[in-house]
């Protein structure tokens, strides 16, 4: 499909990449307005509490102090998800966490508002806080929501039961069953860019937004109901955004009183997160604890499994509805499973609140999963890959489930990554405390069903073509560095014949762009890429019906920037002079395309979490070193091979690889957002937090496989979040060919390993003294 | 309103080659200089607290983290930012490997690790990959896993030292 000097799959530099490396970028605290007054937030002391009462009078006569909002201001709930509508800008009536907003501020300047909102006088009444799982599922402890209307309520936001097949002749079936306990962290997204945002108010009552996020429809929608506006008076832009991971997928206080304050004062409002505060924000990974139990036969047939699992999700609903599904909807990928069955609870505990992290709820379940088969492999005396393969799922099949299966290159994967590790070779004999262990994965690429059901698009994308022979893109997409501007530009440039750089990106301004409903859910080159091509597809047919007239022949291409007869490739048209003759012919070259996934049946009318037009595939192998002294894991290499379908871009692909096993690599071995028992973020600072630095990154070895998906543009699938899972539990693998302990808890800090290691002593002692 | 007037500071120092001379509170930090008072956002705030890296930026040749330093120091001094890198509109050789790695995902933190690279190559043009390791060590990138940044860091290594890569 892709010709040797095509966009698609060149390597090299993004369209927009320059402006990120010479300063020129703008993000959007680079943006400064006339003005511009700064916001502050008053946050909670307390993890549960009342609020009696709040004197803003302090703040208010401070001098520069321009308005103080506070719960009593903003009292319309909100929530990305539409049954979980549990949020308000500032706390109305209670407190749920430590660093809840109680209070904005507006002044002159940051320091000023940031003094101001310390002035505030709030009196609490502190209540009794659910911190713990065992917390949540009490019926005698408070509700977080709502007052307790029946009996036996608990802190459950969710409860989900699936049940596929006959789990128990499954086991029946089994030659081997394993049941075990696991432990996931929670952990955040550190994107080097904080929250920030820029209102700015119209004296016709209008309201312009610009964002660090990566869902402009929504936040467009969630502001308008917020503060009460028609959703025509309200524009939101994205300028650069410095990442997010999943961070920015929620409406956040700062942007909804950026806008209320800019509203009251009537002047511009710009409202930054600092690094502390960000910490508070979160809407990261859930910790949840899981049980699984599996069955194997002697022969390496997995025939049942039951999963359960029980997420503290802080004080907020955020994505945790969807979370509650994906934490069992993929358990039948990429292993054919028939019998099987999974329970799982998002609960609220007063924390911050958990949400959406690259690989959202499919980590932690992959992490057990993974970890299962090798106890399962070693069990029945067969390699780890060899089970793998032998339960792998084939393509254009159906799951147990009802998920549509296309295209799969999951075996290429495994079978790359093992050949460019040595795995074969070297499992079981690299030595004491040195290990090599692999884990497999599968995610979507975008979720067949919106987060607000609708039948209308869920991309849209415009071009318009210049008489220049310059493409102009418009999209709502939201690049957050992960390379959608590139992505969009390949597609229509490819479909052109034209370089990438004729290619105009303007993405992400709800005035402008068509709707897109953001960069979440691996959904972005799936579906604005397929919007993309779409409008192509449209432009290119008029410019070659033109060419062809004009070269007098039908079999016309487009290709290097030239359009031409195939048979009489000497009499080329440069691009822009077949756009001049499409237009003399069409009128003003515009076009727009859209995707709305394929209607795909599912006999499980539940489901209407999980099923996605299509899903990528991972394979990855690890190899660490374990000090048997400290305890301390140093993981020295990771080899990765991802089905993305094709790499539209193969640089960027491996980018986003390489960023999912660091990401990865940080969750196995130190990070984790911690708190007190009373609810106190423990370490709310990038340094104590420790993420990995270029010293405790490993060596990356990607390998691209293409499986070249027949619904995706040029073939494409998704690259930024299905790698992530397999990095954990490959980790993990390793350290138990390493020294032969299972670790059922992440993140594989020294004191746990050094405990694991020492309880594998204890038992050997033990053998040994029954044994005589 | 931290600052009474009889604080603020005449600041005369080089920024980009240009000569600047400002009255600026004594409180104000040099990364605050640059992005309020210049209106060079290249620099970020990242943490505000000398963690990450992404307001490094050269103060007579050495990296500093200008959310931790006073721009009282930098009286005198000769600075260097992200948009006095490319001089007369090439890119350095560390800006032309990093767009070609695609070493910036989101971009956030390369100023930061584009300024470090070039304290390091200006000192050491023929830095060993433990150096380049060493320096890039003490930024924060959360996109790249660091692969693209140590490649494109190489690359801009063998391209100075007029190496084929």
């Amino acid at each position: 499909m892709s010709e040797p000097d095509s966009p698609v799959g060149r390597r090299g530099g993004k369209i927009d990449g320059l402006p990120k490396i010479t300063g020129a970028a703008r993000f959007t605290d680079d943006l400064t307005l006339p003005g511009m007054l700064h916001g502050a937030f008053n946050r909670s002391p307390h993890a549960h509490a009342r609020i009696l009462s709040i004197d803003v009078s302090a703040a208010l006569a401070l001098p520069g102090v321009y308005a103080v909002l506070t719960g009593a201001d903003l009292p319309t709930p909100y929530g990305v998800i539409p049954v979980a509508q549990d949020e308000h800008a500032l706390a109305v009536g209670k407190v749920l966490f430590i660093g809840d907003e109680v209070a904005a501020v507006a002044a002159v300047d940051q320091e000023t508002a940031r003094r101001a909102a310390a002035l505030i006088r709030v009196e609490y009444e502190p209540l009794e806080g659910v911190f713990t799982i065992e917390d949540a599922l009490n019926p005698d402890k408070p509700l977080l929501h709502d007052e307790r209307r029946r009996k036996g309520d608990t802190n459950v936001l969710r409860r989900v039961f699936q049940k596929y097949g006959d789990p128990a002749a499954g086991f029946a079936e089994a030659d081997v069953i394993i049941e075990s306990n696991y432990d996931y962290p929670g952990s955040t997204h550190v994107p080097l860019e904080t929250q920030v945002a820029l209102a700015q108010p119209h004296p016709d009552g209008k309201l312009t937004l610009w964002s660090s996020t990566q869902i402009p429809h929504y936040l467009h929608r969630i502001v308008s109901k917020v503060l009460g506006m028609r959703e025509q008076d309200v524009r939101v832009i994205k300028p650069d955004v410095g990442a997010g991971y999943g961070g920015k997928s929620d409406p956040f206080a700062n942007e909804l009183c950026a806008a209320a304050l800019a509203r009251k004062t009537g002047r511009p409002v710009k409202f930054i997160l600092d690094r502390e505060e960000v910490f508070y924000a979160h809407r990261g990974r859930h910790p949840t604890r899981m049980t699984l139990k599996m069955g194997v036969t002697n022969d390496g047939r997995i025939t049942a499994a039951d999963f359960k699992a029980w997420a503290a999700g802080g004080a907020y609903a955020s994505y945790g509805v969807v979370t509650a599904y994906y934490f069992g909807v993929f358990l039948p990928l990429p292993y054919k499973l028939d019998h099987w069955q999974f329970e799982s609870h998002r609960c609220y505990t007063n924390h911050p609140p958990c949400g959406p992290k690259r690989g959202h709820g499919a980590i932690q379940p992959r992490f057990a999963l993974e970890l299962h088969l090798d106890k399962l492999a070693n069990a029945i005396g067969m390699s780890p890959d060899a089970l793998r393969l032998k339960n792998c799922v084939e393509p254009d099949t159906e799951t147990s489930n009802g998920l549509r299966i296309t295209s799969v290159a999951l075996k290429e994967c495994v079978d790359k990554v093992l050949a460019a590790s040595g795995y074969l070779e070297k499992r079981g004999k690299l030595g004491p405390n040195r290990g090599i262990g692999l884990a497999t994965s599968a995610y979507m690429c975008g979720a067949l069903h919106p987060i607000v059901q609708s039948e209308m698009p869920q991309s849209a994308v415009q071009i318009c073509a210049d008489r220049s022979g310059r493409v102009s893109i418009l999209s709502g997409t939201a690049d957050i560095g992960q390379g959608s501007n590139h992505m969009l530009a390949a597609i229509v440039a490819g479909r052109l014949g034209i370089p990438e750089t004729d290619c105009v990106v303007l993405e992400a301004d709800t005035g402008l762009t068509p709707v897109d409903l953001g960069s979440y859910s691996s959904r972005v080159t799936f579906f604005a890429g397929n919007a993309a091509k779409m409008a192509a597809d449209q432009l290119y047919a008029v410019m070659r019906a033109a060419a062809a007239e004009k070269l007098g022949g039908e079999d016309v291409v487009m290709l290097g920037g030239k359009v031409f007869r195939e048979s009489a490739p000497e009499k080329a048209l440069d691009f822009a002079e077949a756009v001049q003759l499409a237009e003399e012919r069409h009128g003003t070259l515009g076009f727009v395309g859209h995707y709305k996934p394929p209607k795909i049946g599912n006999r499980f009318r539940r489901q209407s979490v999980g099923p996605s037009p299509a899903y990528s595939f991972t394979a990855q192998v690890a190899e660490v070193v374990v000090d048997p002294e400290t305890g301390f894991v140093t993981v020295e290499r990771i080899w990765a091979a991802h089905d993305c379908g094709k790499a539209l871009n193969p640089t960027i692909v491996e980018g986003q690889i390489e960023g999912c096993v660091y990401m990865g690599v940080g969750e196995a071995l130190a990070e984790e957002q911690s708190y007190t028992k009373h609810g106190l973020h423990r370490a709310p600072s990038i340094l104590e937090y420790k993420i990995p630095t270029v010293f405790e990154t490993p060596e990356i070895i990607t390998i691209i496989v293409e499986s070249n998906d027949k619904e995706g543009p040029f073939g494409a699938k998704e690259a930024g979040e299905g790698p992530q899972l397999s990095t954990v539990p490959a980790i993990a693998n390793a350290i138990f060919d390493a020294c032969g302990v299972w670790m059922n808890e992440a993140p594989f800090t020294p004191d746990r390993v050094l405990k694991a290691i020492e309880r594998r002593d204890r038992e050997a002692r033990r053998a040994s003294f029954d044994g005589a | 309103m931290p600052t009474e007037p009889d604080d603020d500071l005449v600041l005369t120092l080089r920024v980009n080659g240009d000569r600047r001379r400002l009255l600026i509170p004594a409180n104000r930090t040099l990364l605050n200089l640059l992005r309020q008072d210049l209106g060079l956002t290249g620099s970020k705030h990242g943490c505000d607290v000398g963690d990450c890296g992404a307001c490094t930026v050269l103060v007579n040749g050495a990296p500093r983290l200008s959310c931790i330093t006073l721009a009282a120091e930098a009286q005198d001094a000769e600075l260097l930012t992200v948009e006095g890198v490319a001089v007369g509109g090439a890119l350095h050789p560390i800006q032309a490997a990093f767009h070609e790695q695609v070493a910036a995902q989101c971009g956030y933190c390369t100023p930061g690790f584009v300024m470090a690279l070039k304290a390091l190559f200006d000192e050491r043009p023929d830095p060993t990959d433990a150096e380049l390791n060493e320096v890039l060590g003490a930024n924060i990138c959360r996109c790249t896993g660091y692969t693209k940044i140590l490649a494109a860091a190489r690359q801009a290594r063998e391209r100075m030292n007029g190496r084929s890569t």
